[in-house]
């Protein structure tokens, strides 16, 4: 399985080698023939991970890369959502909105990032997280443009006149939204950009020291993943079909973090898989309940439980994420049968604590 | 060249009451190897992180190829061509060794945010390059085996390379090194001084270093300055300074 590089620009290449490719093309193959095959329940359910995904990729540009901590994301979501149905309401042509809504909720991240970069680690975690409750506030208290508490019903998604409101035709619109944002972003992680952003995560005095403007990358970074948050949201929109500013609450943001968490800080896989595993987990759970015996089944919370459970779980066992798993099962089957037990073994990483200055 | 090259006058930092540097006045030329030495807490430290502006000098200023560089933003230092390393290893741990260089080059032209990301053809050129220079790094410094290792998986020595490969990779004119040899055993520091040597002498790159290690500064540097308490005691060879009086007596504490 060794392979030389021959070319400066082999390193950055995205599928390097036969098998990527294969890969890829069966799990896109997978991916455009699941609606054809499944009911329409789980074509919405999937089409629900996958705007899930895209606002993971939202989150983990700026903690998994960057290195800060965010409870204000469901904040994005929801300006996302209400900026998209208000101006869909008003006429907008759906792609237009669409841009538009990740725009305004870009802007957003950036009016909060400028000051909230101020501080950092459990400080900036505390300020965004203000941030999300003011905003399902405002949403709710704003009620000449939200309509408050009652919501707003959001029109079908089209383009040209042509309907996009089927679950199988919004599903195609969410993948194609998910990988074209998931292309930009890869494209964006092995610029300069994306160095910069793990620069400042890791050290901030080298990444001065090295011409890196950790201000102004920051409110990018802030700025950046809050756009794609507010992508997510305006798709979600249509998804939930009726919003309200409850569903963009605090528990919005956790379970973001969580997906984060769980699929690997700094890295866009860890962000789709971890998405893939904490979306997939209510059905899993009410599959569960059926089940269990009625008693235990029945128990209130069980789904916190079963959160906090897998959380608890990845962070004892497996620090790096679903990710970090993946990467080592690859390293088995690619040197298969001559696997070394030294090279699956996790090396160990001290982390380095928040740094204080 | 000029002796104007680097020049530092009457700089002098406080913090509160506690005067880390005094009055420090330096004239460095284009090309020279300088060793900064002297007793922990005598302000060595913190000459570099005057230089590199990490803290505003509190009174003094440095001008660097003629130019007034005593309030220039910390970011950007690097772009009047001043890199450094650090006492304590800061290396992007969670990156690879490769990263961490790219990552040194970052001061020059990647494209703009959105022609990255859409990885136009300009920034592919742009990124083809940074890692054509960034190779010779890692061929001066034997860096290939590592190439592709995360940072958090290198024995220290190690990390040391890679550290001083990433300033290198911003091809500086000057380099300010803070303990380069701290940590390394006697192989590794006798490698060292001679890359030290190839970096001035092929790369015509300026080198301030502050070291404890007198088998590395004799070795390398022609000349030495002692620091203590802030003040420089004395700027001289490397026998000289150490057949001075008031340096014997600031290192043994008379």
């Amino acid at each position: 399985m060794a392979r030389y590089e021959t070319g400066f620009d082999q390193a950055r290449q995205l599928l390097r080698s036969r098998s990527d490719r294969v890969a890829y093309g069966l799990l896109a193959l997978t991916l455009v023939a699941a609606p054809w095959v499944l009911p329409n329940y789980y074509i919405g359910e999937a089409t629900f991970i996958l705007i899930m995904c895209v606002a993971s990729l939202g989150l983990m540009m700026l903690t998994g890369f960057t290195g800060q901590t965010s409870l204000g994301q469901s904040a994005f979501v929801g300006i996302g959502a209400y900026v998209h149905v208000v101006l869909l309401t008003n006429g907008m042509p759906f792609p237009v909105s669409l841009l538009l809504a990740a725009a305004g909720a870009g802007i957003a991240g950036l009016l909060v990032g400028m000051p909230a970069i101020r501080v950092s680690g459990l400080h900036l975690a505390m300020v965004t997280m203000a941030f999300a409750i003011v905003t399902e506030h405002v949403l709710g208290r704003w009620k000449s443009v939200t309509a408050g508490h009652s919501g707003l019903s959001v029109p079908d998604p089209a383009i040209f006149g042509f309907s996009l409101g089927g679950a199988r035709l919004f599903y195609f619109v969410c993948l194609v939204v998910l990988v074209l944002a998931l292309l930009l972003l890869v494209n964006l992680m092995r610029s300069a950009t994306g160095r910069a952003f793990i620069g400042i995560r890791d050290s901030e005095a080298a990444a001065q020291g090295l011409g890196i403007d950790v201000a102004r990358t920051k409110v990018i970074a802030f700025s950046l993943s809050a756009g794609i948050s507010g992508l997510a949201g305006a798709l979600l929109a249509h998804q939930m079909q009726h919003i309200t500013p409850e569903a963009f609450g605090l528990a919005l943001s956790l379970q973001l973090v969580l997906m984060v968490f769980i699929g690997g800080l700094g890295s866009l896989r860890g962000a789709i898989l971890g998405a893939v595993l904490i979306g997939l987990l209510p059905s899993f759970i009410s599959a569960l309940k059926d089940a269990l015996p009625a008693r235990v089944g029945a128990q209130f919370g069980l789904e916190l439980f079963v959160y906090g459970a897998v959380l608890t779980f990845f962070v004892l066992l497996e620090p790096g994420g679903l990710n970090a798993r993946w990467v080592r099962i690859r390293k088995v089957l690619g040197e298969f049968p001559w696997v070394r037990p030294s090279s699956i073994h996790r090396t160990k990483v001290y982390m380095k604590s928040e740094r204080y200055r | 060249m000029s002796a104007t090259f680097f020049e530092l006058e009457h700089l002098s930092l406080s913090f509160g009451g506690v005067k880390a540097v005094r009055d420090v006045s330096l004239s460095i030329a284009a090309g020279e190897i300088l060793a900064v030495i002297g007793p922990n807490g005598a302000g060595k430290t913190s000459l570099l992180n005057l230089i590199t502006r990490v803290f505003d000098a509190s009174s003094g200023s440095m001008r660097f190829n003629g130019r007034d560089i005593s309030r220039l933003a910390r970011h950007d230092v690097v772009r009047q061509g001043i890199a450094r390393t650090f006492q304590n290893i800061e290396l992007f741990e969670g990156a690879t060794v490769l990263e961490n260089l790219l990552l040194g080059r970052h001061r020059a032209n990647h494209g703009s945010f959105f022609s990255q990301m859409f990885n136009l053809p300009s920034v592919q050129r742009a990124e083809a390059q940074t890692r054509e220079r960034v190779e010779n790094v890692v061929r001066l410094l034997d860096l290939a085996p590592h190439r592709h290792r995360p940072v958090a998986e290198l024995p220290y020595g190690v990390r040391k390379v890679v550290e001083l490969g990433r300033a290198l990779a911003a091809e500086p004119v000057l380099l300010l090194l803070d303990e380069p040899a701290s940590g390394l055993n006697p192989d590794e520091t006798r490698l060292l001084a001679y890359w030290l040597e190839d970096i001035q002498a092929e790369l015509g790159i300026t080198v301030i270093m502050v070291e404890h290690d007198m088998s590395l500064v004799a070795a390398v540097a022609k000349r030495v300055i002692v620091m203590d308490q802030g003040q420089v005691l004395t700027d001289g060879t490397p026998a000289q300074v150490q057949t001075d009086p008031r340096v014997i007596a600031a290192y043994l504490g008379t």
